[in-house]
C-alpha cells in the first residue's frame, strides 16, 4: 500500500529519485566473490613476487654496505659495473653451457625414455617408477649423495675400476665438473618431462600410424612426421620449463662444486649469491638478478614467439 | 543479504591484512621492558651451550633488566653469510662470534660497538691481563671492537698406533732427536699411508678449497698470502713457490697427503696425522687409537706457530647494546674466562700456564699444553685475514684450482693467483 502511494505521489510531482538501489547488486556480489577467491593468490603474488621485484630494481640502483649500514644511491653505476666485471663473461659462458647441456640432454633422454616406455612391453611400470622417483626426492639430499659418488675414490670410479677404467676426478676437472653437474640435474628431473611426453604420446591417434604404415612410411619417418608434430605443444612446454629451470640452478652448484674448479661451474644464480651474500655487494647482486630476469624473460618470449613456426595447431 | 555481509567482512579482513603487511617490518621493536639478548655462535656442541647457559643464568640472577639470553647456533660453513644476511634483514643479533678471516670487515665497518670502556670499567675484569698480541686483529684506531675469546693454535695430531705399525718413528721421537721437520713429517706420512692403505697427513678443513688453512704449512717457509700492509700479493714470492712446490710433490708424487676429492677424517681413524686446532681434541674418543699432539714441524725457516682466532662483539644496531656489552664483560671476566678455557684457549696471560690449562684440558698432557698451546699463542701468527676477505678468498680458491692437478706448473699458477687478487689488494 505504501509503495503504491509513493509511486502516485512521485508521478504527480514530476521526476524524482527512485528507490535507492541496493549497493550489493548481484553483479557486485559476484565480482567481490571472484576477488575474494583470488585474493590469497593475489596477496601472495604482490608480497612475494611483485614487491620483491620492485625492491630488487631499487636495490640495484644503490650501493648497500650491510655491515656499515649504509645505503647510497649510485644511479646506473652497478649496471656499468656489468660491463667492467672481469668474471661476468666466464659466468655467462658457464650458464649458457649448463643450460644448453641440460636442455638437450634432459629433453632428449626424456623423449627417448617416453618413446621406449610407450611400447607395450613387460616391466614398463617398474621403469617408469624408477625414472620418476628422483623427482620426489629432496634436491639437496640427492645432490649430497651424488657428491659422494663422484669423489675421486667414490662409487662411480669404484665401479669403473672393476672394469679396468681409471675414472677422472669428476668434480675437480674443469670439463668433467660441468658434465657431472648437468648429469646430476638431468637424472633428478628427467622423470617429470618423461611423464609429460608419455602422456602426449598416448594422445597421438593410433590410426595415423596405421595409415602411415599402409603408405609405407618407416618407423623413423613416422616419428618425425607424425609423433613430433603432434607432441610439439608438450615439447614447447617442457622446453620452457627446462630452460627457465636451468637458469635457476643453485643448490647443485653450491653442494657439488661451489662454482669451481676455477669459475668453470659458476653459473649466474650462484655468482649473484656470491656477490650479494658472500662478498656483501648487495647492490651489484641485485643488478645481476635483474640481468637474470631479463635473460629469462627474453628466452621465454623468444620461445613463445617461435612456437608459431613449429608447434602443431599454432600456425 | 547475510552472504553480502559475510563477504564484506572477509574483504575488510583481507584489506586489513594487506595494509598490515605493507606497513609492517619497518622499524625496530620498542626498546621497553627487560631486554632479551641473542648471541650467534657457530658451535652447536651441547657441552659448549651448557656452559654458556650456566654463565648466562648466573648473570641474569643479578641483572633483572635482562629477561633472556639466547645462544643461537648457526651452521659453521655458512656462519658469516648467515650473520650478514640477518643483519641485512633487520634481524641482527645483539652479540656475535666473528671469525678471524672476517675480523677486518667487521672491525673497520663500524658494525660493532667499541668495548674498551665497558671492559676496563667492569669490576675485577683485569683488562691488562689480556695478551696484547691477541687483541691486535680486533682493534681499529686504538679501539677494541671484539674480545678474542678463542685463540687456538694449530698442532699436529698423530695416530701413533698407525705410525708404529708402519715401522715409523713417532713425532715425539723425532722431536727428541731434533728431527721434527717438514721433510721428515711428509716422509713419515707417505710411508704410513703406503703401509696402511689409509691417508697420510690431512690438513683439516682445507679439502683443496679452504686454502687459508695452508698457512699452517707455508709459514714454515716464511711465506705469506700478502704483505703485512695487505697491499701486495705474496703468492708468487720465492718462499711461497718453494712451499707450494713441496706441497704439490707431497700430494701427487710422494702421496703423503690425500689428493683432491678424497675425504679422510683423522678422528675416525682414516689418516696417520692431521693439522688442526687443539680445540678438536674433544673429537678424540676414549678407548680409540693411541694418539699424540705435537707442534707444527719446522720448515726451512725454523720453528713457527699459527693460530686461529675468534672474537666476540656487540652489534651497534642492537636496541640493547649497552646490556649486551655488560653481559660480554661478565661472560669474559677472569672467572668465566677460566671456565671457557676448557674449550676455547683464553687470551689472559695469567691463565696461560700448563697447570691452569691442564685442569680444563684433561686429554692433553702438560708438555703438550706448553709446547703447542702456550708457545703457540705467544709466538703464533694469525691465519690470513684482509678486508673484503670473502671476495679475495674466492679469487684465491679459483686461482689455486689449477694447482691441484698432477702436471701443474706451480710458478705459473701462483703468478695467476696474484694477477687475480692484486687489483683487490690494491683497492
Amino acid at each position: 500500500m505504501t509503495q503504491t502511494d509513493t509511486r502516485v505521489g512521485s508521478a504527480s510531482a514530476g521526476p524524482a529519485p527512485g528507490p535507492a538501489r541496493p549497493f550489493w547488486t548481484s553483479r557486485r556480489r559476484d565480482q567481490l566473490t571472484g576477488f575474494v577467491f583470488i585474493a590469497p593468490q593475489l596477496l601472495g603474488s604482490v608480497v612475494f613476487v611483485i614487491l620483491p621485484l620492485i625492491l630488487v630494481f631499487w636495490y640495484s640502483l644503490h650501493e648497500w654496505n650491510v655491515l656499515a649500514g649504509t645505503f647510497d644511491f649510485v644511479g646506473t653505476e652497478n649496471y656499468q659495473g656489468l660491463a667492467d666485471d672481469p668474471n661476468l663473461g666466464a659466468v655467462l659462458r658457464a650458464t649458457g653451457l649448463f643450460s644448453i647441456g641440460l636442455v638437450v640432454f634432459n629433453l632428449g633422454l626424456a623423449l627417448l625414455l617416453a618413446v621406449l616406455l610407450n611400447q607395450r612391453l613387460r616391466g614398463t611400470i617398474v621403469f617408469r617408477t624408477l625414472f620418476f622417483s628422483p623427482v620426489v626426492v629432496s634436491l639437496v639430499a640427492w645432490t649430497i649423495v651424488w657428491g659422494f659418488l663422484l669423489q675421486d675414490n667414490g662409487g662411480i670410479n669404484g665401479l669403473l675400476d672393476t672394469i679396468g677404467v681409471d675414472g677422472p676426478n669428476w668434480l675437480r676437472g674443469e670439463g668433467t665438473a660441468m658434465v657431472s653437474v648437468i648429469v646430476v640435474q638431468v637424472f633428478k628431473n628427467v622423470g617429470l618431462n618423461m611423464v609429460l611426453f608419455l602422456a602426449a604420446l598416448q594422445g597421438v591417434p593410433a590410426d595415423l600410424y596405421e595409415a602411415a604404415e599402409v603408405d609405407g612410411a618407416s618407423r623413423m619417418r613416422q616419428f618425425w612426421r607424425i609423433t613430433v608434430p603432434l607432441i610439439s605443444p608438450t615439447i614447447l612446454l617442457t622446453s620452457i620449463i627446462t630452460v627457465v629451470g636451468s637458469l635457476q640452478v643453485f643448490a647443485q652448484i653450491a653442494v657439488l662444486t661451489q662454482g669451481g674448479p676455477g669459475t668453470s661451474t659458476t653459473v649466474l644464480v650462484y655468482y649473484l649469491y656470491q656477490q650479494a651474500f658472500q662478498f656483501h655487494h648487495f647492490g651489484y647482486g641485485a643488478t645481476l638478478s635483474i640481468l637474470l630476469f631479463v635473460i629469462v624473460l627474453a628466452l621465454t618470449v623468444l620461445q613463445w614467439q617461435m612456437r608459431k613456426r613449429w608447434v602443431f595447431h599454432e600456425s | 543479504m547475510r552472504a553480502g555481509k559475510a563477504l564484506r567482512g572477509v574483504a575488510v579482513a583481507l584489506t586489513g591484512a594487506l595494509a598490515l603487511t605493507a606497513c609492517g617490518g619497518g622499524g625496530e621493536a620498542a626498546d621497553s621492558g627487560p631486554a632479551k639478548l641473542r648471541m650467534t655462535v657457530w658451535s652447536a656442541n651441547e657441552a659448549h651451550l651448557k656452559l654458556f647457559n650456566e654463565i648466562a643464568d648466573e648473570y641474569r640472577k643479578s641483572h633483572p633488566d635482562v629477561a633472556e639470553i639466547k645462544f643461537d647456533p648457526l651452521p659453521f660453513d655458512t656462519y658469516t653469510t648467515t650473520l650478514t644476511t640477518q643483519i641485512a634483514g633487520g634481524n641482527a643479533p645483539d652479540l656475535a662470534w666473528v671469525f678471524e678471516n672476517s675480523a677486518p670487515d667487521f672491525v673497520a665497518s663500524g658494525a660493532l660497538l667499541p668495548l674498551d670502556d665497558t671492559l676496563k670499567k667492569a669490576e675485577g675484569y683485569q683488562y691488562e691481563d689480556i695478551s696484547p698480541a691477541t687483541l691486535k686483529l680486533w682493534q681499529n684506531d686504538g679501539k677494541l671492537y671484539a674480545y678474542p675469546f678463542s685463540t687456538s693454535p694449530f698442532g699436529v695430531f698423530v695416530n701413533t698406533d698407525m705410525l708404529k705399525k708402519a715401522g715409523q718413528k713417532t713425532p715425539a721421537e723425532l722431536i727428541a732427536a731434533g728431527q721434527w721437520t717438514w721433510d721428515n713429517a711428509l716422509t713419515t706420512a707417505a710411508a704410513t699411508a703406503a703401509n696402511s692403505g689409509k691417508a697420510g697427513l690431512v690438513i683439516r678443513d682445507f679439502d683443496y678449497k679452504g686454502w687459508d688453512n695452508l698457512s699452517t704449512f707455508w709459514t714454515g717457509w716464511g711465506a705469506q698470502a700478502w704483505s703485512e700492509d695487505g697491499k701486495t700479493c705474496g703468492f708468487n714470492s720465492p718462499e711461497m713457490v718453494d712451499a707450494m712446490t713441496t706441497l704439490h710433490k707431497a700430494t701427487f708424487t710422494q702421496k703423503a697427503l690425500p689428493g683432491p676429492g678424497t675425504t679422510a677424517d683423522f678422528f675416525a681413524g682414516d689418516s696417520a696425522m692431521t693439522i688442526t686446532q687443539i680445540s678438536r681434541a674433544s673429537l678424540l674418543k676414549d678407548g680409540g687409537f693411541g694418539w699424540d699432539l705435537v707442534p707444527l714441524p719446522a720448515g726451512p725457516k725454523g720453528d713457527y706457530a699459527v693460530v686461529g682466532q675468534a672474537g666476540l662483539g656487540v652489534l651497534k644496531k642492537s636496541p640493547h647494546a649497552k646490556q649486551a656489552a655488560d653481559f660480554l664483560a661478565f661472560f669474559t671476566n677472569p672467572t668465566n674466562s677460566a671456565k671457557l678455557a676448557q674449550f676455547f684457549p683464553a687470551p689472559r696471560q695469567s691463565q696461560l700456564t700448563a697447570e691452569t690449562l691442564a685442569k680444563t684440558n684433561p686429554k692433553l698432557k702438560p708438555e703438550q699444553l706448553q709446547k703447542v698451546v702456550i708457545d703457540g699463542i705467544t709466538n703464533g701468527v694469525v691465519k690470513p685475514n684482509h678486508s673484503g676477505q670473502a671476495e679475495l678468498s674466492q679469487q684465491v680458491r679459483a686461482g689455486l684450482d689449477p694447482l691441484w692437478q698432477p702436471n701443474a706448473d706451480v710458478k705459473v699458477v701462483l703468478d695467476g693467483v696474484c694477477a687475480k687478487i692484486q687489483p683487490l689488494l690494491a683497492k
